[in-house]
């Protein structure tokens, strides 16, 4: 075997040295922390619930079948409509936003970058609060609101969708921009210049050559904010209250509150194979080629 | 300058452009004539590039007017003007096929898609390119994607095609064909080329006429043979390939013929030009190809010798290239045909003289 390595391998291309050892400490953090566990939930997601909220193991497909109920499908619904709507107005900020960050001259691109990543220095939580004494009723968007006379009476903005998704958009924006901006970073501006330089207008240079050279960023911005908006727990936990919930929270309600956890574990199931269907769908639907 | 718009191009009037401190372009003014091969020459920063983006609207000029086919371009944006740009690192779209490339101008026009295949095949065809139109640009070789980035524009039939440094990315074998080819293509097709390139060789070759562009400011504008043998000034002349110089005054004219008092060395001869007088400091310069070097005091023809000392002898092919020392201690460069064979060559170290006759000396204002 070495010696036809030996004889066959061509002078100008050497073996490239790999370290196959290298993936066993993360492989194996994977599986104990990450495999060991789902494995437990999906075991648990066909046993019963017990009188007094334990675990007994009598194999069942009820806790999936009960998912049907109008009650979760309509948490389902508003989970995915709030993923996707948070998704499509990161797009839409992020892109331009990623844009300019991308064509600025290169010493003002870190300080651009840094102003976007900011806000990861403070507590997720601590932040989401924050946005509770923005919204809530004599909140600060609130006062400010009727301050400049645009409003009479107090907005009830807190505990809502629209406070859910102000929390969500603002929570995941920079998993879009940072990927848009790597994309669009690499972008050759003499490829704008051709094309404006071909009769192209504005709109058509950005629709024909820009956003097709940057959907690898699009791509993977859209999926970064979509998988943790449609699991989202504490945003509409903190700003949705009881009358937003979504999939996250019904899933927390089951495990600690309801103290079901058979039906919590296929909820997350569930959860897990919607994700996975819409990603891979995704994927395929915007050539995952150019990934 | 009026009466010539009619076979007019581009015209363009005390144009100014100014890159924050600097004046990329300072009032430049020139006229493209219709039809013509036009190179535009400098060093990299003389200005040369930036003249070539006002052409295609990429940049507007700070002051002065710029006129293409007849049309003020003032304000008027690159996908309005009726140029198209073949671009240095070619800037194809590396998601189209080559087809796709090409077809770009024509269908952003607004054409039927009948019309654009049959043109697009056409334009693939001059440039030699049929049956790879089903390619990315990625899968080919960059004299291929040179080629791709030609019919992309040329598809258009603009009235001017602007080219940046067409040739730089190519290698020399490939540079010398392309140079040909460019050139027979510019003469099928009869639309005005603009090239800018920093390759004097290049500019030489391929056009009907240059400028020369340093520091922003037009030097020199004539066809390849007036700029080579009759340089305008010390920086054309240096640019062009002439690298040998001697500092002197006038000390007389008589008719064609100058004589040039140098320092160190005596009296030379050159061809006089315009504006002499006795007394004005000049340059003698010479080419080095034109140099002629002997162990032979005699002058047999030569009407102007010196004694020198060669300094380094390279062998080079078909040529010697020598480094000879002048007695005022300047140090100037000789090429010498190799076809005597190895007796008549020179080594470092020896004496000779270097002799030139006067009809191949130019003298330019210093």
């Amino acid at each position: 075997m070495s010696t036809i390595q030996l004889g066959g391998a061509p002078a100008d291309a050497p073996p490239k040295p790999t370290f196959p050892w290298l993936i066993v400490p993360p492989a194996a953090t994977l599986i104990l922390l990450f495999g060991v566990p789902l494995a437990l939930v999906f075991a648990v997601s066909f046993a019963s619930r017990g009188t007094y909220g334990g675990i007994e193991w009598a194999f069942t497909l009820g806790n999936y079948t009960s998912i049907a109920d109008p009650l979760y499908l309509r948490i389902f619904w508003r989970s995915l409509w709030l993923a996707v709507l948070t998704t499509v107005i990161c797009l839409l900020m992020g892109f331009p936003l990623a844009y300019v960050i991308a064509r600025a001259p290169t010493r003002w691109q870190g300080i651009l970058l840094f102003l976007v990543i900011i806000p990861f220095w403070t507590n997720f939580l601590v932040r989401t609060y924050a946005w509770m004494f923005i919204l809530r009723s004599e909140g600060l968007l609130s006062t400010v609101l009727s301050a400049l006379g645009l409003t009479h009476e107090p907005l009830p903005l807190l505990f809502t969708d629209a406070a859910v998704l102000i929390g969500l958009v603002y929570g995941y924006l920079p998993f879009m921009v940072l990927p848009l901006y790597a994309a669009l970073e690499r972008l050759d501006p003499s490829l704008i210049e051709a094309a404006w330089d071909l009769y192209a207008r504005p709109f058509q240079v950005f629709t024909r050559v820009v956003l097709p050279l940057s959907k690898p960023g699009v791509i993977a911005g859209c999926v970064l904010v979509f998988i943790p908006s449609l699991g989202a727990y504490v945003t509409p936990d903190l700003l949705g209250g009881a009358r937003s919930m979504m999939i996250g929270n019904l899933i927390q309600h089951q495990y600690l509150v309801v103290r079901d956890w058979p039906f919590g574990s296929a909820l997350s199931f569930v959860l897990m194979a919607g994700v996975l269907a819409a990603v891979l769908y995704y994927l395929r639907a915007g050539g995952a080629r150019s990934l | 300058m009026d009466e010539a718009s009619t076979d007019a191009s581009i015209v363009m009037r005390e144009v100014t452009k100014r890159h924050g401190d600097t004046l990329a372009v300072d009032r430049l003014s020139l006229t493209i004539r219709k039809g013509e091969f036009f190179a535009i020459l400098g060093p990299s920063g003389s200005g040369k590039t930036t003249t070539l983006r006002l052409l295609a609207g990429f940049e507007q000029p700070d002051a002065g007017e710029i006129i293409i086919e007849g049309q003020p371009m003032q304000g008027v944006p690159p996908n309005r003007r009726p140029v198209n740009l073949v671009f240095q690192n070619y800037a194809l779209f590396p998601h189209m096929t080559v087809a796709q490339n090409v077809a770009f101008g024509l269908e952003m026009k607004g054409l039927q898609a009948a019309e654009i295949g049959p043109r697009v095949a056409e334009a693939l065809e001059m440039v030699r390119l049929a049956g790879k139109q089903d390619r990315l640009p990625s899968q080919l070789s960059g004299g291929e994607q040179q080629r791709v980035a030609l019919a992309r524009a040329l598809v258009n039939h603009p009235a001017v095609l602007l080219l940046d440094e067409p040739l730089g990315a190519l290698d020399k074998q490939l540079r010398l064909e392309m140079e040909v080819e460019l050139k027979a293509l510019q003469e099928r097709v009869g639309i005005t080329f603009v090239c800018v390139t920093h390759d004097q060789e290049e500019a030489l070759t391929m056009s009907d006429r240059l400028a020369v562009m340093h520091h922003g400011r037009l030097l020199q504008v004539g066809t390849p043979e007036e700029i080579y043998t009759a340089p305008a000034s010390a920086f054309v002349a240096s640019f062009i390939g002439v690298s040998n110089s001697l500092p002197g005054r006038v000390q007389a004219i008589e008719g064609q013929r100058a004589t040039v008092a140098v320092e160190g060395i005596g009296l030379v001869h050159a061809p006089a030009c315009t504006g002499l007088r006795a007394g004005t400091p000049v340059l003698v310069t010479i080419r080095p190809e034109r140099l002629h070097l002997s162990r032979d005091p005699a002058t047999d023809g030569y009407q102007n010798q010196i004694a020198v000392r060669v300094a380094k002898a390279i062998y080079s092919g078909n040529e010697m290239h020598y480094l000879v020392t002048l007695p005022n201690n300047l140090t100037w460069k000789a090429r010498v045909p190799n076809a005597d064979g190895t007796a008549k060559r020179f080594h470092a170290g020896e004496s000779a003289y270097l002799k030139w006759r006067t009809t191949e000396a130019v003298l330019l204002p210093e």
